[in-house]
């Protein structure tokens, strides 16, 4: 689904990496926690597999498109298949909550028929039905991160993509977002989320990868945080990378 | 993306820039009318040069008792040297180059001069015997007149030989000129449109930056992207190219056809007719320069 190999990254200007050296693998259905602090270089990871950065050296595969040299039309494809959800919200003050949503569909020619019946879909997903036609300045910090879940989600991603979207909500607010993303992971997304929030990580139970000064230090499936040695991952990841390939040279 | 969705961003573009847009439109007005006048003065020139190419003729004046003594030493011309002019034009040398000719007494010449000035202007004060009786000679080509000077420059009794055209050399180097003029502001103007094209193009896209983020993460299309913001450069500039027409179709019709062509009739001038064929150029040079800027800007400011 989404694999980084020995990806390293510095910006311009930057004296030290964003990212040394890092591999990562990660599995369809898939839930993993990006952990650090800011500037660690988590960030970086999400947007790398976005492609709002390109790698210096090094391989990122997502979705099975090597992202180190695709056109920018196969971009805009691969962004339609990948939902994106910040700290900020960033949803359009002049729009209400479903006009929101649905521009998303509409900056990629989804027609009228399909926006009428995929918006309220997802609108009913994140509990927001009921407030289709309100400003996003009329919503509680949660309800705007609904919002923009909702927006993420509507075009039916097969990779959700989520840098820090507690960061700005109260501890309450921040578990039913949670609980929102564990429910959009259980249907089948993969979803990958960068936070610094211990107490989320703790509770959630999911993969963690912690990143340090741009490098993987530790990649856990925490059970109560008990550590897979990293040999034994690398083996599991590489060989079910494998298969998936070859399933890909199939098609 | 829907082409209404691109127009309804196009749309909010220009009124959330709609100074900027108004002072495109407005660059793109005065420079293009300068394009257009000057393509009018340029249109003006040819319309001459064929105009009197087919009805300028040569005047071989004859000497009066006025002339001044260096041309006509002895005074009025004679009938015997009128009879050596017109045998000249006769003559094997010469008449093959002639299409016609006609004299002209100092009457007939008085008449014409009334004609064209008016019985209360300077015509008061004028006499018929100070005008020079004349050979109006019509060429077969109207390039050849020097032999007509050549060939009766000396003979007696005449007092010059000119040229109809010649008196058209001052126009000509004054609607030259003026063309270069137009041509010259013209593209000051035209550069200054592109220049603010491009700086709206930019607070535009800042303007908007939230919506083109969202646009590229939900995977918009980069032409779908810089559409609209081409649209609005294009669109401004295509206002400002019909404010342009409609200028020069002003200036025809209400300096040239009716106020030049009725003042001085010695010539034909441009009319509508010109000014709608030069219409579609002002629009098209309007929005080619729109979409040159806006693909220059967007390539530095909206990079997709």
């Amino acid at each position: 689904m989404i694999r980084l190999e020995n990806v390293s990254k510095t910006y311009k200007g930057g004296t030290s990496p964003a990212l040394n050296n890092v591999s990562l693998d990660i599995q369809r259905g898939d839930f993993v926690f990006l952990v650090g602090s800011s500037g660690s270089g988590k960030s970086s990871m999400l947007r790398i597999m976005m492609r709002e950065e390109k790698v210096d050296s090094g391989l990122a595969l997502v979705l099975g498109e090597n992202l180190t040299r695709i056109s920018s039309s196969r971009v805009a494809q691969l962004r339609r298949k990948l939902g994106v959800v910040f700290q900020d919200f960033r949803l359009l003050p002049n729009k209400t909550v479903f006009q929101n949503v649905a521009f998303a569909l509409q900056v990629i020619g989804r027609s009228k028929a399909f926006i009428e019946t995929a918006v309220p879909d997802v609108l009913r997903l994140v509990g927001l039905e009921e407030k289709s036609s309100r400003y996003p300045r009329e919503l509680s910090g949660g309800e705007q991160q609904r919002v923009a879940i909702a927006r993420a989600l509507v075009n039916r991603p097969d990779v959700l993509l989520a840098d820090e979207p507690t960061g700005n909500l109260d501890p309450a607010t921040s578990v039913e977002i949670m609980n929102l993303l564990d429910r959009i992971n259980l249907s089948g997304t993969t979803v990958v989320m960068a936070t610094h929030d211990r107490s989320i990580v703790d509770r959630m139970q999911k993969r963690v990868v912690e990143v340090k000064n741009g490098e993987i230090v530790r990649d856990a499936q925490t059970a109560g945080y008990k550590e897979i040695p990293s040999a034994e991952i690398t083996t599991i990841t590489t060989t079910t990378w494998a298969i998936s390939e070859s399933v890909e040279d199939q098609e | 993306m829907r082409i209404g969705l691109i127009l309804q961003e196009m749309w909010a573009g220009i009124r959330s820039n709609i100074t900027m847009v108004v002072s495109i439109i407005l660059v793109a007005f005065v420079s293009l009318t300068f394009v257009g006048v000057t393509m009018l003065l340029q249109a003006q020139v040819g319309l001459m040069n064929s105009y009197w190419a087919k009805n300028a003729q040569v005047a071989i004046y004859l000497c009066t008792d006025y002339s001044p003594e260096t041309a006509c030493p002895t005074g009025i011309a004679t009938d015997g040297e009128k009879a050596a002019v017109k045998a000249q034009l006769d003559s094997a040398a010469v008449s093959p180059y002639v299409e016609s000719y006609a004299f002209e007494d100092q009457a007939q010449a008085y008449e014409k001069f009334v004609a064209e000035f008016g019985a209360t202007g300077t015509a008061q004060y004028i006499t018929a015997d100070q005008l020079n009786e004349a050979f109006w000679v019509n060429l077969k080509d109207p390039n050849q007149s020097d032999l007509l000077v050549e060939s009766f420059s000396g003979l007696g009794g005449v007092e010059e030989v000119r040229d109809q055209r010649s008196y058209l050399d001052g126009i000509f180097a004054f609607l030259n000129a003026a063309s270069l003029m137009g041509a010259g502001v013209a593209a000051v103007m035209l550069l200054s449109a592109t220049l603010l094209i491009s700086t709206t193009i930019r607070l535009s896209a800042i303007s908007r930056s939230r919506e083109i983020g969202i646009m590229r993460l939900v995977g918009a299309s980069r032409f779908s992207i810089q559409l609209p913001f081409i649209l609005e450069g294009v669109v401004a500039a295509a206002i400002g190219g019909l404010l342009s027409v409609g200028a020069t179709l002003a200036i025809v019709k209400y300096f040239v056809a009716d106020f030049l062509a009725t003042s001085l009739a010695f010539t034909s001038f441009v009319g509508i007719d010109d000014a709608l064929r030069i219409a579609p150029y002002l629009i098209g040079i309007g929005i080619g320069l729109a979409v040159l800027s806006s693909a220059i800007s967007i390539r530095r400011y909206l990079k997709a």
